[in-house]
């Protein structure tokens, strides 16, 4: 059945050299923690995938509770932790994944570091992880007001003031983060709603098809 | 792949024609070296171990720590401690060292930050050498391990420095409840001299909430009429000074007060 719905896609859209390019991909033996456990390290990268898919399908089973809306954003993540059914667990998930992708891309970006992975001809898949790491952390950034409470409040508070204080345009970054020259509150919530939700995540998903891409083509760095 | 002239294809699109395909046969792995393998499936079934491994760990921490959530937003509580998730606390430390903050604020909110991210960004341009081995490329190992000891030194003085005790003192939720103003033990409470300490809704105000409180309505009655001493100091005056029957009244209504 699955192959005669394969052949069927195929035959109209000849998609054999794709699918056999991922599934027949070498692995070589120095990545592989089956031959050599230090190899574990290798898969820091795919961990930070693994959990940024946990984020986005747990992300989205939080927006159908959560609220952008200073009235009503902290009364819906009250509810959700402890009236929804498991959505402790979904929220759960979500918090300490964020916390978890941090950890799991900084080490991916020290392993690549230190392999020397980064070299000629990988520097622009270099450049487009840092790039991931930037988006990341600005994921974690604007998620953490998203709650409405007290410490959100107060580390936006921080964040924003810094954010002011870059030469030249720290005023017009504060500006589009908090949408007022001075208030924090209902405009910032929508916005960073908005860019934690639909504008980073495109980004975030743009990069990453980027940096497979990329490693698809160049394959994997040798040894050592 | 065959091109030009003599391409068949499919019906009018620009997919070639089923004779001129790429048969869909794994690749012969006896023609790589040692012990190389296919990524599909042999590799990703082995990965998922790693994957399952992992997974169970973020389950354990996520049901044996719920997350956090303090109380609502209140822009106006000026007294409030901020402190950003556990990742961003080097930064904040930071900003607190002299040379870093006040006047130097630029030094430590951006040029710090911003060197370190944008040599990070450019390391392929600067370490442009063959050399792969960190032992063979000492400056680019020496100044990750500098800004990776820099980041954790910053944390642990950030985490260090921290009063905790106070801070979830201050994000705690504040318990509501529903205050049955028309009920006689309100009206008892708001004639009687408790509400001046304890406030119009027991939330406290001199004195602390009454709400939630684990006595049983003997031992409120006992504490209303004697007050409270501890440690030789007198904390709650005797404040007492009505009926018995209304004491017992209010000393119901203040222990059937619970958080919702």
């Amino acid at each position: 059945m699955l192959n005669k719905l394969y052949d069927w896609v195929d035959e109209r859209l000849d998609i054999t050299p794709i699918w056999r390019d991922i599934a027949d991909h070498e692995v070589p033996e120095h990545v592989n923690p089956a031959h050599h456990f230090s190899a574990f390290v290798y898969c820091f990268g795919g961990l930070t995938f693994f959990i940024t898919v946990i984020q986005i399908l747990s992300g989205m089973f939080l927006t159908m509770y959560y609220v952008p809306d200073i009235e009503n954003a902290w009364q819906s993540v009250y509810y959700l932790q402890n009236e929804v059914a498991f959505g402790e667990i979904v929220r759960g998930m979500h918090h300490w994944g964020a916390s978890l992708v941090v950890v799991m891309i900084f080490l991916h970006t020290l392993r690549v570091f230190f392999t020397g992975s980064y070299k000629k001809p990988r520097e622009l898949n270099w450049i487009v992880g840092v790039m991931l790491f930037g988006v990341i952390l600005g994921l974690s950034f604007t998620g953490y007001l998203l709650p409405w409470d007290m410490k959100a409040l107060f580390a936006t508070k921080v964040g924003i003031e810094i954010a002011a204080s870059v030469p030249v345009i720290g005023e017009s970054i504060k500006l589009l983060l908090a949408g007022d020259t001075t208030i924090l509150g209902a405009q910032t919530l929508t916005r960073f709603f908005a860019i934690h939700v639909f504008f980073l995540p495109a980004a975030l998903l743009g990069l990453l098809g980027a940096h497979f891409i990329m490693i698809r083509r160049q394959g994997i760095s040798g040894p050592l | 792949m065959h091109r030009g002239k003599g391409m068949k294809f499919v019906g009018d699109s620009r997919v070639p024609g089923m004779e001129h395909r790429k048969p869909n046969i794994p690749k012969d792995y006896s023609e790589y070296p040692g012990k190389t393998e296919a990524f599909w499936p042999n590799f990703l079934l082995k990965e998922w171990m790693i994957g399952a491994v992992f997974l169970i760990g973020y389950l354990l921490l996520t049901v044996a720590h719920p997350s956090p959530l303090e109380g609502q937003a209140d822009p106006t509580d000026t007294a409030y401690i901020p402190l950003p998730d556990w990742y961003f606390l080097f930064l904040y430390q930071l900003l607190k060292y002299e040379f870093a903050s006040g006047p130097y604020n630029i030094v430590g909110a951006i040029i710090m930050p911003g060197l370190a991210f944008g040599a990070l960004m450019l390391a392929p341009f600067l370490d442009r050498g063959p050399e792969r081995r960190p032992s063979k490329r000492p400056l680019p190992t020496a100044f990750m391990l500098l800004a990776v000891a820099s980041i954790i030194f910053l944390t642990w003085e950030s985490v260090a420095n921290h009063d905790w005790e106070a801070a979830e003192a201050q994000g705690q939720i504040a318990p509501e409840v529903e205050i049955d103003t028309s009920a006689p033990g309100y009206e008892i409470y708001s004639n009687s001299a408790c509400i001046n300490c304890h406030g119009e809704n027991f939330e406290g105000a001199v004195g602390p909430t009454l709400i939630g409180l684990e006595h049983t309505p003997e031992e409120i009655a006992e504490i209303a009429v004697n007050g409270i001493q501890e440690g030789g100091a007198q904390t709650m005056p005797p404040s007492w000074d009505g009926s018995d029957e209304d004491l017992q009244v209010l000393a119901e209504f203040i222990a059937g007060l619970e958080e919702e």
